[in-house]
């Protein structure tokens, strides 16, 4: 049997570059069948991205290709990822779990009647299928689920899927420039670029995690977590409460309403670990905590747990991981 | 106008929250169900818009068990106008697609200019049904919207796009949602308390709303369900002054740095 096409939505940023989730999309993809990227980018720009998505393992690429000003939210990707799989009748689709992949999942799968498998942490599959793996509850329960027929369209969680394909030399099509097929569709009416050059590594995709909470006081006494992060090469998060306090923005923000992590080593400073935290970090490998209070729940999964002032013992750390490097 | 806003009874994340092993439902009795934290976000856009403009009425409207019935009296306390229950035996374990049908099915019931949700529940983390229910209605969608400034005949607002910030506008009929960096909900007064018992809450069936639950259309079925093992702690130390060495000395042994 030939091996069935998984289709793939590979978003660009507005440099034209991929975005971070790309490699393990086409790489859970590649786990399924043969990985079939669509990429809907503005003119001039989906060559360079159909190349790196070959690296990452598409055997195929599907460009569309739009004017710069093209207006309408979702419209223009929900059209080409509709062109593609009109060509290649996917086994299964495959879409970041993000604000724009959830909508192209959404309205496609009303649009063909197919069965969706929402926020999966892992895909395989078994003897009639595609399975798509889950995290119930903060990590509490798995569970599979499975379409009772047809395609199924996925969304995956950003920082779940661990396997990556192999690069190929990927068979690069055009796409007709695609019409807005929406009912009806909503403009968007203006860009403002992210301007944070950041050196840290991604937090959803970082091996080492340190997070600030509350405990840390202030916007200042967050660069204490900033300067940890920074000393072990690690990505940095943070509590809802230092969000709401305005420490660090909103998408540094680790648990159930924001990124879900599953680091080597995780660090939390002056957070009190309340269930919703620990939701988005309880996998980690190794968890270290480092709170006032020894009565903090945070204690109660924390491998290595310090009751001490963080701002007493992040600096000695610090000290002794250098020394250590020279 | 009339703004209809999806709410949601969920388990409370606070207290323990289970899966029936067996079925793979939710567990009712483990925990204590209550309005999902984020559609008190929405009712409130809906609220404090309602209270700015003339002749806005708000439409509660949720799909779930009987118990949900007095989360929505919860809601209609914060100054909605109405409340609408869709219970059915047949909607026991429902999938994404059959809950935004029935929701879709419901909104064109009990009419509407916006209808507003929360942008992704914090029992099922799907984030997908504003958009189906939109894609279902044939209205455009603008989801997770970080700011939302509603008018007599459009809604714009702000949301994360890759790479950056996307303004959006969407002339009504439209369908948003809203994500938790706005307003926190209201405390309902003793007013509103009073208020909620008298105000109307309509109930509806499957066959009311002419949905068929067993319709051959392709759903999500579950396979399987597991327990993780609970997390347990390890170490804890009190720092006596050496405690930023001891744990250097930890993570250098355990090779993680
Ligand atoms: C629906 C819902 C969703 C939520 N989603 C999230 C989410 O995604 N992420 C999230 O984080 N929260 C979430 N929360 C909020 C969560 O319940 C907690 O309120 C939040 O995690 C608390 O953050 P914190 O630990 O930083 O603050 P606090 O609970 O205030 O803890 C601060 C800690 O710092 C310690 N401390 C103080 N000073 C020092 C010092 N000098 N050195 C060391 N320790 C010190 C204190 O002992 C205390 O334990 C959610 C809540 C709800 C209802
Ligand atoms: N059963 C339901 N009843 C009412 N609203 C719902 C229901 N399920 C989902 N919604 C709405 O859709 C939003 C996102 O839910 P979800 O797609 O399940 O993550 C929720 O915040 C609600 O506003």
């Amino acid at each position: 049997m030939a091996e069935q096409n998984i289709l793939v939505f590979l978003p660009v940023l507005p440099s034209g570059e991929l975005v971070g989730s790309s490699a393990e999309l086409l790489g859970a993809a590649s786990l399924l069948g043969a990985p079939v990227g669509v990429i809907c980018a503005p003119v001039g720009q989906g060559q360079a991205a159909a190349q790196a998505a070959g690296e990452f393992g598409a055997v195929k690429v599907f460009i569309a290709e739009h004017d710069d000003d093209a207006t309408e939210l979702s419209a223009p990707a929900l059209g080409a990822v509709a062109a593609a799989w009109e060509q290649v009748s996917p086994e299964a689709v495959l879409v970041p779990h993000d604000i724009e992949g959830r909508d192209i999942a959404a309205r496609l799968a009303v649009r063909t009647r197919s069965a969706v498998a929402a926020d999966a942490v892992g895909v395989h599959r078994d003897t009639e299928g595609v399975v798509a793996e889950h995290s119930v509850y903060g990590s509490a329960f798995t569970t599979e689920s499975a379409p009772t027929h047809g395609t199924l369209i996925i969304t995956l969680r950003e920082g779940a899927v661990d396997a990556r394909a192999e690069a190929a030399a990927a068979q690069v099509e055009q796409l007709d420039p695609v019409e807005s097929v929406s009912a009806a569709a909503a403009s968007v009416t203006g860009f403002t670029e992210n301007v944070e050059a950041s050196t840290r590594p991604d937090l959803r995709g970082a091996k080492i995690v340190v997070s600030g909470g509350r405990g840390l006081g202030s916007k200042e006494g967050f660069e204490l977590a900033e300067q940890l992060a920074d000393a072990l090469g690690a990505g940095l998060g943070a509590s809802r409460a230092a969000v709401d306090a305005g420490y660090a923005p909103y998408s540094l923000q680790v648990g159930q309403t924001g990124v879900t992590v599953a680091p080597e080593l995780y660090i939390a400073l002056g957070i009190s670990g309340a269930v919703q935290h620990q939701a988005g970090m309880q996998t980690a490998k190794t968890i270290v905590a480092i709170n006032k209070d020894p009565e903090a729940p945070i204690f109660d999964i924390a491998d290595f747990g310090i009751v001490g002032d963080a701002f007493e013992v992040v600096p000695q750390l610090i000290e002794t991981l250098k020394a250590k490097a020279q | 106008m009339r703004i209809v806003v999806l709410v949601k009874e969920v388990p409370d994340s606070y207290g323990e929250r289970r899966l029936n092993l067996i079925t793979g439902f939710a567990d009712r009795e483990a925990s204590e169900r209550v309005l999902d934290e984020i559609t008190g976000r929405a009712v409130e856009a809906a609220v404090s818009y309602a209270e700015s403009a003339e002749g806005v009425e708000v439409a509660l409207l949720s799909m779930g068990p009987e118990s949900a019935e007095s989360t929505l009296r919860k809601a209609l306390a914060m100054g909605a106008d109405s409340a609408h229950h869709v219970v059915d035996p047949g909607l026991a374990g429902a999938d994404l697609s059959l809950s935004a049908e029935v929701l879709a099915k419901a909104v064109e019931e009990i009419g509407y200019d916006l209808v507003i949700a929360g942008d992704v529940s914090s029992d099922g983390t799907g984030g997908l049904v504003p958009t189906m229910v939109a894609e279902y209605l044939g209205v455009a969608h603008a989801t997770s919207l970080d700011s939302v400034q509603i008018t007599e005949s459009s809604v714009t607002g702000e949301r994360a796009g890759y790479g950056g910030t996307v303004a959006v506008q969407a002339q009504l009929p439209a369908m948003i949602s809203v994500t938790e960096r706005l307003p926190d909900p209201r405390f309902p007064g003793f007013k509103g308390i009073m208020g909620a018992k008298k105000k109307p809450l309509e109930k509806y069936s499957l066959a009311d709303l002419g949905v068929d639950a067993g319709a051959d259309v392709p759903r999500s079925i579950m396979l399987s369900v597991a327990e993780t093992p609970p997390r347990t702690a390890g170490e804890k130390i009190t720092d006596q002054g050496d405690a930023g060495a001891k744990l250097g000395e930890y993570l250098i042994e355990k090779k993680v740095v």
